[in-house]
């Protein structure tokens, strides 16, 4: 069957489940509400899938993240390949243990005997008014974790694809789905064509500045793009898609052709992925750089929930464009 | 349904296991001393009965996860003692190549499939185990092996809710040795009995002597095969008591020597020996020739060990994804 010209994410997720779960019988939908009992997902993305499997591949579990990726772990470890739903990404902090201290590490601690191909699905991002537990971006505690890889798409098609090649994978990928843009359309993905884990994307090509984000924020990163080249400044937009592995080939390259560089995520900048990119840039392109390497993240607090708090914490298109102009005093 | 009392048999292959954990516990105890390997050990001295009644009511396809205080657990489920002690003096030649150690070890073969250094985190990942098992109509059943301790971790009461629910087929056996760590358990602990937990759960909830090795083989016979039969997962609480403390090396200050003396005066590896001999079941020369048998393989290991290289540095690469990272 194909897909309409243009699907939004909860769409292009819902079918990327679906081409999977029809593919392999070992992939498995766990989590809080995921069921069609319960409409299948707060948001609707697995509305349909039990429906279709069945309720013992697609299960509503109770609210007890430790148990949904125990669960998911040990199914793993035997062959089976489950998508684990923790419906926002701040849930995450109450598995942390089953996530980083098993998921992540049992294939290394028992020395490649065993390992855990599952997928571990959660939604985030600051602007529907969620305050201080509802809209972090954790990415950076994840990406600093050896063994489990991070995955964040900024379109429809993207996160389709990504989420094949993130069923199929044979390690933890956590994958992270930004809230806000769920319901925004974009070209639709042709179906059944992976999208590579570990590579980025070049979105729009530029001679000379390199704009480098993930998730939502690459949307900002090509909105003032478009407006700089109206003045002549050229911008690189670089979509890394997949946080952990790093793509570090594709954004050397790009800053070693334009010679500056600005990182920006929504998560708080102080220790997070853009200080990471920063660093190696630095280390491999010292020397020809042709202006300091900007960060812009969000302001180094909680999400906060007023309205006006909320728009100034997040990253604004006008702090971008200054973070862009300051590479090159 | 009541489970039969064991033959003779399984009888006999319980205390093999039992004297297999004391065996290799002793010499565990004695190369550390020696100095010959360097290791986190937490001696299961005095537990010996309890995965050894459970393990024989488990075949090799049937899962476990135990935690950091299992060595008694992966031996009774029959883990070759050559890879175990390699593993546990981490060289290469052990069941994780020597990069798990004493508190992570895994050996699919025998169904020891995860081995957690968390406390609390057996039940959550066993109950995946059986979620797989379930999903393909398999009849094998997982066990989650834990302490009194965590019961009163989080983990703890989200897998047994979750595993009632989905009537999964587990067993729960939790080894209650009144010590979680240092603190005693009526100082941590709101409940007599944690086999009480079990009604909130709406799962069968068993107190047995865990010393006991007939008692305890009947009530996991039962939770065995209720869990075979798809009628949902058990709690079985094991009374013991641990001879040696928390961590080898532990001066056990906050124990009571009374209490521990009174333990140990009641040992239930030469209690089941000679009550095997007494009733017939078993002669002092079987006995003693399987003791012996025991004795040289645990020679064989220890000499394994000791002559196996360690890892390579390269392995510090390996097993992280499973493409090599260099980062």
């Amino acid at each position: 069957m194909n897909l309409p010209a243009k699907i939004n994410t909860i769409q292009a997720i819902n079918q990327a489940l679906d081409d999977a779960m029809a593919a392999d019988v070992n992939v498995i939908v766990l989590g809080e509400d995921v069921g069609d009992r319960e409409e299948g997902g707060i948001v609707g993305v697995t509305r349909g899938l039990s429906s279709k499997y069945g309720d013992a591949r697609v299960r509503s579990t109770p609210i007890s993240e430790q148990a949904i990726i125990g669960a998911a772990i040990g199914a793993a470890i035997v062959g089976m390949r489950p998508v684990a739903e923790i419906m926002l990404m701040n849930f995450t902090t109450v598995a942390m243990d089953m996530i980083v201290n098993h998921a992540a590490k049992l294939r290394f601690m028992s020395g490649g005997q065993t390992h855990v191909p599952m997928v571990i699905r959660t939604m985030t991002g600051a602007g529907f008014g969620t305050g201080g537990q509802h809209a972090d971006y954790l990415e950076a505690w994840f990406a600093h974790t050896a063994g489990i890889k991070v995955v964040a798409p900024s379109s429809p098609a993207d996160a389709y694809g990504l989420m094949l090649s993130a069923i199929e994978d044979d390690d933890p990928v956590l994958f992270i789905e930004n809230m806000p843009t769920y319901w925004t359309p974009g070209p639709a993905p042709e179906r059944g064509v992976k999208i590579p884990l570990g590579k980025a994307s070049i979105l729009r090509e530029g001679t000379d500045v390199t704009l480098i984000s993930y998730s939502r924020r690459v949307l900002d990163c090509c909105a003032v793009a478009e407006k700089l080249a109206a003045e002549g400044i050229s911008a690189e937009v670089i979509d890394l898609r997949t946080i952990s592995p790093l793509d570090t080939e594709t954004f050397l390259a790009s800053v070693a052709k334009t010679g500056r560089a600005v990182i920006v995520h929504e998560a708080v900048k102080p220790f997070g992925v853009g200080a990471e990119i920063a660093s190696l840039i630095y280390e491999s392109l010292y020397g020809q750089l042709k202006g300091p390497v900007q960060r812009v993240g969000s302001n180094y607090a909680p999400v906060p929930f007023s309205k006006p708090l909320e728009d100034a914490h997040v990253p604004s298109l006008e702090q971008i464009e200054v973070a862009v102009r300051a590479t090159f005093k | 349904m009541t489970a039969a009392i064991p033959d003779g048999e399984i009888l006999v292959g319980i205390y093999r296991r039992m004297t297999r954990i004391k065996q290799n516990d002793e010499r565990f105890r004695a190369v550390l001393k020696s100095g010959k390997l360097v290791m986190p050990y937490y001696s299961p001295r005095g537990q010996e009965v309890i995965p050894s009644a459970v393990s024989a009511c488990l075949d090799d396809e049937d899962y476990i996860c135990t935690i950091y205080r299992g060595v008694h657990d992966m031996i009774a489920k029959g883990i070759p003692l050559n890879d175990l002690w390699a593993e546990f003096g981490g060289r290469a030649t052990g069941t994780c190549k020597g990069k798990g150690g004493p508190m992570h070890v895994t050996h699919p073969g025998t169904g020891v499939m995860v081995t957690t250094g968390i406390v609390g985190s057996s039940m959550p990942i066993a109950n995946g185990l059986a979620l797989a098992a379930q999903i393909r109509g398999e009849k094998r059943v997982s066990v989650a092996y834990f302490g009194d301790g965590a019961s009163n971790i989080g983990a703890f009461h989200e897998a047994l809710n979750m595993a009632s629910v989905w009537k999964l087929p587990v067993i729960f056996v939790c080894q209650n040795n009144g010590y979680g760590e240092h603190t005693k358990y009526a100082n941590s602990t709101a409940v007599a009995n944690i086999a009480q937990r079990a009604a909130s759960y709406s799962m069968p909830g068993i107190t047995v002597d865990g010393n006991d090795p007939v008692a305890t083989y009947l009530a996991a016979r039962e939770a065995v095969d209720r869990a075979r039969q798809g009628l949902g997962p058990s709690l079985i609480e094991a009374k013991t008591f641990r001879f040696h403390g928390h961590v080898f090396g532990d001066a056990d200050a906050y124990m009571d020597k009374g209490e521990k003396d009174a333990w140990m005066a009641k040992d239930p590896v030469p209690l089941f020996r000679n009550w095997l001999i007494k009733t017939g079941l078993a002669s002092e020369d079987q006995l003693a020739t399987l003791e012996a048998a025991i004795e040289l393989e645990i020679d064989e290991a220890v000499e394994f060990t000791l002559n196996s290289p360690y890892p390579d540095l390269a392995e510090l690469h390996r097993d992280i994804y499973k493409d090599e990272v260099n980062v």
